[in-house]
């Protein structure tokens, strides 16, 4: 599998079991997501006002989305005044639709491709693929993942499950090459060797965006290697494919998120390089420009009052590196290319809450608030979960027992009754299996001889 | 093909999800924004954070930048662009003017050497913007090492000012490129290793 999409095969709680078994995977994310969250700490803490940029950077996507419609006509007309094209996309489908036809008419039999996300959403790679178009991940991790034909498991550090031997041994029969240590700046040179020439005899680039802003048709890239320059300076054609929740109104708005988005990223003051981009500028870089606008869900997402809060998200993966969940299953027990806490809120919402596996994700969290916390643009990830547990959860014997509880609850006579028959209401429903879902994995507590009401009234005697 | 029939009419994909995201009719609300605010420049702060990100920096009067120049290029082939300032050029160097070289042929040249638009303090960064002496993107991508020379007084102290600062020319549509430090990568076990496909080595020259 190369690419992945957001369909989750397999229920949160089945993958979670298997996936625990991993234990290289344990250890190597263990590692990750510790080194990543101290290294955060610091670049944060260098921020006076970081409590205030986070502030300031969810208003402004609060601003970008409530002022949608409007942002991407103007952000379409300002790229188009540039000489760039722009396409729309409703689904997955129409995006790689549009993309292959563009690779197509360029007479072309291969792309190189920069580190996205979103084409990994709409299956990009296979969907090309089918069209005998071979597409290239240019990003280290990316092609580690490709050249393994494995699916990326961390948004940031997507090769985080592999380590340096398997690396090694993956160049030497996959690039050929013979090298004499596993060193990953030896491993690091292999790779620079072998895309090199890819870059410079590529025709087409695709890539996806960090942000796009509306009053100047600015796209802009966010990256370390330099793989992303490449693609956007040689190839003649290059195709952006951006989800329509990324354009930011103002130039200004930059300042924030190139602020918010390296430090809690890849917790750096800012990362190696940045490119941002107009339509095309004659004797410099592509001579065609396509920016595909993609929906694939995100309106569904938008529709609701509390969900849209998603929609802020920059894909920083701060979220992923804190959660307590995610650190003990990885990746792939998402079963969606967005995991981690953002994931177990975005997967299911675009999939507007009608993929049954999907909808278990909102149940991958303990609800500890951790990645509320550290998320750049303030997304109350639990308070989405708990939504959408309802939403998702209709009727059932839990919902039942707990209204059946509300209402012994609140009356103090049938209450001291109930817990006369505590002790044996729980032996009933350890004997039918009724809390099978809460005592898989740890017991009902023990029901004391005496309450606690018994006590307090015993207690001079 | 992005049309699809829907109630009698012809609805393009645009026009599908532009309707979809006006039926949401979310309450409009509006960020507050306020101007950059300018703050005064340590030179030394901002060397000191592009030597922590792996630049090599060389700080000089302008008279001594051909000289250094000269050192660090160690007489191999250098490429400039067009309208780079001759002053900065050292005497015996073996400089090619970019004329819209093939990819091919910059890809033969050792060094590069470029003007640029603004250096930030607080991040180490330096900021291409196709304007006068940085010359099209490829030339600061391609050769393996770039010399960058930062005059003092474009240097700003932070990320907010820079933006405001590279206002015009992101309105103009003009390419920008943000540099902190060479290439890297931490994709294999965290390890960080310099240089993946930009230059490997980054040399910035602050003239004061």
């Amino acid at each position: 599998m190369s690419g992945g999409g957001i369909r989750p095969q397999r229920s949160f709680s089945e993958a979670a079991r298997q996936e625990l078994k991993n234990r290289q995977l344990r250890d190597n994310l263990g590692f990750a997501t510790g080194t990543i969250r101290a290294k955060r700490l610091n670049a944060v803490s260098e921020v006076g006002d970081w409590e205030e940029v986070r502030t300031h950077g969810a208003a402004i996507k609060d601003e970008a989305l409530s002022h949608l419609e409007e942002n991407l006509i103007l952000l379409e007309s300002k790229v188009e005044e540039a000489g760039g094209r722009v396409h729309w996309a409703k689904d997955a489908d129409e995006a790689v639709e549009i993309i292959a036809g563009l690779i197509e008419e360029n007479g072309a039999k291969a792309c190189v491709k920069i580190k996205s996300i979103t084409t990994d959403e709409i299956e990009l790679n296979d969907g090309l693929a089918d069209r005998g178009i071979s597409a290239i991940e240019t990003d280290l991790a990316e092609l580690i993942c490709q050249l393994a034909d494995d699916s990326p498991s961390h948004i940031l550090v997507p090769a985080i499950h592999k380590n340096r031997s398997e690396i090694k041994a993956l160049f030497e029969e996959k690039l050929g090459e013979s090298l004499d240590t596993d060193d990953p700046a030896i491993l690091a040179e292999a790779a620079r060797r072998y895309l090199r020439g890819k870059f410079l005899t590529s025709g087409v680039a695709v890539s996806g965006a960090n942000f796009a802003v509306a009053e100047t048709g600015t796209v802009c890239i966010v990256e370390s290697e330099g793989n992303g320059r490449m693609c956007l300076t040689l190839p003649k054609v290059f195709i952006s494919v951006m989800g329509i929740e990324k354009v930011l109104p103002r130039w200004q708005d930059i300042a924030t998120f190139m602020t918010l988005l390296p430090r809690s990223s890849t917790a750096e003051r800012m990362n190696p390089y940045t490119s941002m981009w107009t339509g095309v500028t004659p004797g410099d870089g592509p001579e065609e420009f396509h920016l595909v606008l993609l929906d694939n869900g995100r309106t569904s997402v938008l529709a609701d009052p509390i969900g849209r809060q998603t929609l802020r998200c920059i894909r920083c993966s701060a979220c992923l590196n804190v959660c307590p969940v995610y650190e003990r299953v990885g990746g792939h027990a998402y079963g969606s290319v967005y995991p981690g806490p953002i994931g177990a809120i975005l997967t299911p919402q675009l999939l507007n809450l009608e993929h049954r596996q999907a909808n278990t994700l909102p149940y991958a969290s303990t609800l500890c608030g951790a990645c509320y916390e550290v998320c750049p643009v303030k997304i109350n990830i639990p308070e989405v979960l708990v939504h959408l547990r309802g939403k998702t959860e209709k009727g059932g014997a839990e919902q039942l027992t707990f209204s059946a509880v509300a209402k012994v609850m609140q009356r103090p006579k049938l209450f001291s009754q109930a817990i006369k028959k505590a002790k044996f209401g729980k032996r009933l429903a350890e004997l039918l299996h009724l809390s099978k879902g809460w005592t898989e994995s740890r017991d009902l507590p023990d029901i004391p001889d005496e309450s606690f009401r018994e006590w307090w009234r015993n207690r001079d005697k | 093909m992005n049309h699809s029939e829907s109630g009698g009419g012809i609805v393009t994909s645009k026009q599908a999800i532009l309707e979809r995201v006006r039926a949401c009719s979310v309450p409009q609300v509006q960020a507050e924004r306020s101007p950059a605010e300018a703050m005064s420049v340590d030179i030394d702060r901002f060397c000191q954070m592009l030597t922590d990100y792996r630049a090599l920096v060389h700080r000089c009067h302008a008279h001594e930048a051909p000289s250094i120049i000269g050192r660090l290029s160690e007489s191999k082939r250098l490429v400039t662009p067009q309208d780079f300032p001759s002053e900065f050029i050292p005497e015996a160097a073996a400089v090619v003017r970019d004329a819209y070289l093939s990819t091919r042929e910059l890809d033969q040249i050792d060094t590069a050497l470029t003007l640029c638009a603004v250096g930030i303090e607080e991040t180490g960064t330096i900021v291409l913007d196709a304007g006068p002496g940085q010359g099209r993107r490829a030339i600061s991508l391609i050769p393996d090492h770039h010399i960058c020379i930062v005059r003092a007084d474009q240097v700003v102290h932070s990320v907010a000012e820079a933006v405001a600062k590279l206002n015009e020319s992101a309105r103009a549509g003009d390419p920008l490129t943000w540099i902190s430090g060479p290439s890297a990568t931490s994709d294999i076990e965290l390890v960080r290793v310099e240089g993946v496909h930009g230059p490997r080595k980054l040399e910035v020259i602050v003239v004061e």
